[in-house]
């Protein structure tokens, strides 16, 4: 079976990649673009550590297939931080320390900042509710909160 | 695996038609690919029907709403007319998974995977949505507790796609909810799912029900002798008792390790009453 010609847009970036039809958008991520930001969990869209923009919308890059983004617009991690600096949401999440291992992090990140878009002032519920496909083993939910919550005030200006 | 996206539905139908192997639809898959993932299923081919463009609108037909079947979680929530007139749909769709899933599953899917614990076709029964589906003989509408009719099992022809659900015109005094009992508060799977759909007068008699249950059975159930506990009362003790009572008997679950047959017998009275009272209240109000 001949492999599929993808284009698509990649934080801004036009890219183009060849792939299977089985292949995942995450697969192709990581492996035809390098684009290692965007972590494996569980591969059955259930810890959210994939977590990626599809124009606009948050989704795990993990049911998503690779050649399902053509056309599209994709977010990752990597186009968060502004060259060297970071996103309010990174520089807030090293502040309040919300993050051991690292691995649920750039999800955690990506997820956020597509709640900050919809609704810059957030309640402490809704970015519990938000972030409840984002799983965490090393159990810090509670400064990834805060952090996402002195996040949001920073980016209002208040 | 061949993967295909046409843009139109008889294209689709065609594809899926004329495909001797194992030939899947997907919408967002949110189960399918998890599926494929753990080698449930092994597709030769697979039709993404997202590229169709009648399928991912809500559009207001006849009095009423025509949802397309690949229309997401999301969509319905931000769909403000739908979640006013529907609101015990567009509750039940957006239980399903997390924000992620929400982005991706859709209606169609939801009940097109076969779970008899599916949390959006409960609602869609009670609200006596019809599915509207494309297939080698053209187009049809049935019911949507007649599509699913055992676990993975569906009343559909080969090449067969649900397009769309048909919600009917809504009465004065008419509302809707949906109830799922979980072990947790987010993101699980059903023990009991409970769909009501109710109709008053202007003095607040019911003139007008419909009750589904999920997770119950090996399909999710239209319970008319539900509705009948509720029709002609004020949705009062005693109706609510005979609804709880009428739930219950129509349950024929099994055991497994969300919850004991005993359990979610018990658990369906309790939660058509919940339902009922949710419905009941809004119904007031419009």
């Amino acid at each position: 079976m001949a492999k599929h010609h993808v284009t698509a847009t990649v934080n801004g970036d036009t890219v183009e990649f060849l792939c299977d039809a089985q292949e995942t958008l995450l697969d192709c991520l990581r492996d035809q673009l390098g684009l290692t930001g965007t972590k494996e969990g569980c591969s059955t869209g259930d810890c959210g550590a994939c977590s990626v923009t599809v124009d606009g919308r948050l989704v795990c890059s993990c049911l998503m297939l690779g050649v399902e983004a053509n056309g599209k617009s994709i977010g990752t991690i990597e186009g968060m931080a502004r060259g060297n600096e970071l996103h309010p949401l990174q520089r807030k999440f090293i502040e309040h320390a919300a993050l051991q291992c690292g691995i649920c992090t750039p999800g955690f990140l990506v997820a956020a900042k597509s709640l900050l878009e919809r609704q810059p002032n957030p309640t402490e519920t809704e970015v519990r509710y938000w972030l409840a496909g984002n799983l965490c083993r090393c159990t810090g939910y509670d400064k990834i909160v805060r952090a996402v919550l002195d996040a949001a005030a920073e980016i209002r200006g208040a | 695996m061949r993967y295909e996206a046409p843009n139109s539905l008889d294209q689709a139908v065609a594809l899926l038609a004329h495909e001797a192997g194992e030939a899947r639809v997907l919408a967002g898959g949110t189960d399918l690919l998890v599926q494929m993932r753990t080698d449930v299923i092994d597709p030769i081919l697979v039709v993404d029907i997202k590229g169709i463009a009648e399928l991912r609108q809500i559009t207001e037909e006849a009095g009423g709403f025509r949802v397309g079947a690949a229309v997401t979680g999301a969509e319905l929530k931000e769909h403000a007319k739908l979640k006013s007139v529907w609101p015990g749909i567009v509750e039940a769709a957006n239980l399903i998974g997390s924000t992620q899933i929400q982005g991706r599953a859709t209606m169609g899917g939801n009940l097109c995977n076969g779970s008899p614990a599916a949390d959006s076709v409960p609602a869609l029964i009670a609200a006596g949505a019809k599915a509207c589906t494309v297939g080698p003989k053209g187009r049809r509408e049935l019911p949507v507790e007649d599509v699913m009719i055992a676990p993975r099992k569906l009343s559909l022809a080969k090449g067969e796609i649900i397009a769309s659900f048909l919600l009917p015109p809504r009465p004065a005094h008419s509302s809707d909810a949906y109830l799922r009992f979980i072990p947790r508060t987010e993101m699980d799977i059903a023990v009991v799912g409970c769909g009501v759909c109710l109709t008053l007068d202007g003095k607040g008699k019911c003139t007008a029900a419909r009750v589904a249950l999920g997770a119950v059975a090996e399909r999710p159930l239209l319970v008319a002798p539900a509705a009948q506990a509720l029709v002609g009362s004020s949705v009062d003790e005693p109706a609510l008792q005979k609804l709880a009572a009428a739930a219950s008997a129509a349950c024929r679950p099994i055991d497994d390790k969300r919850g004991t047959k005993e359990y979610r017998i018990k658990v369906a009275g309790v939660l058509a009453r919940r339902t009922a009272l949710i419905a009941l209240e809004r119904a007031r109000k419009v």
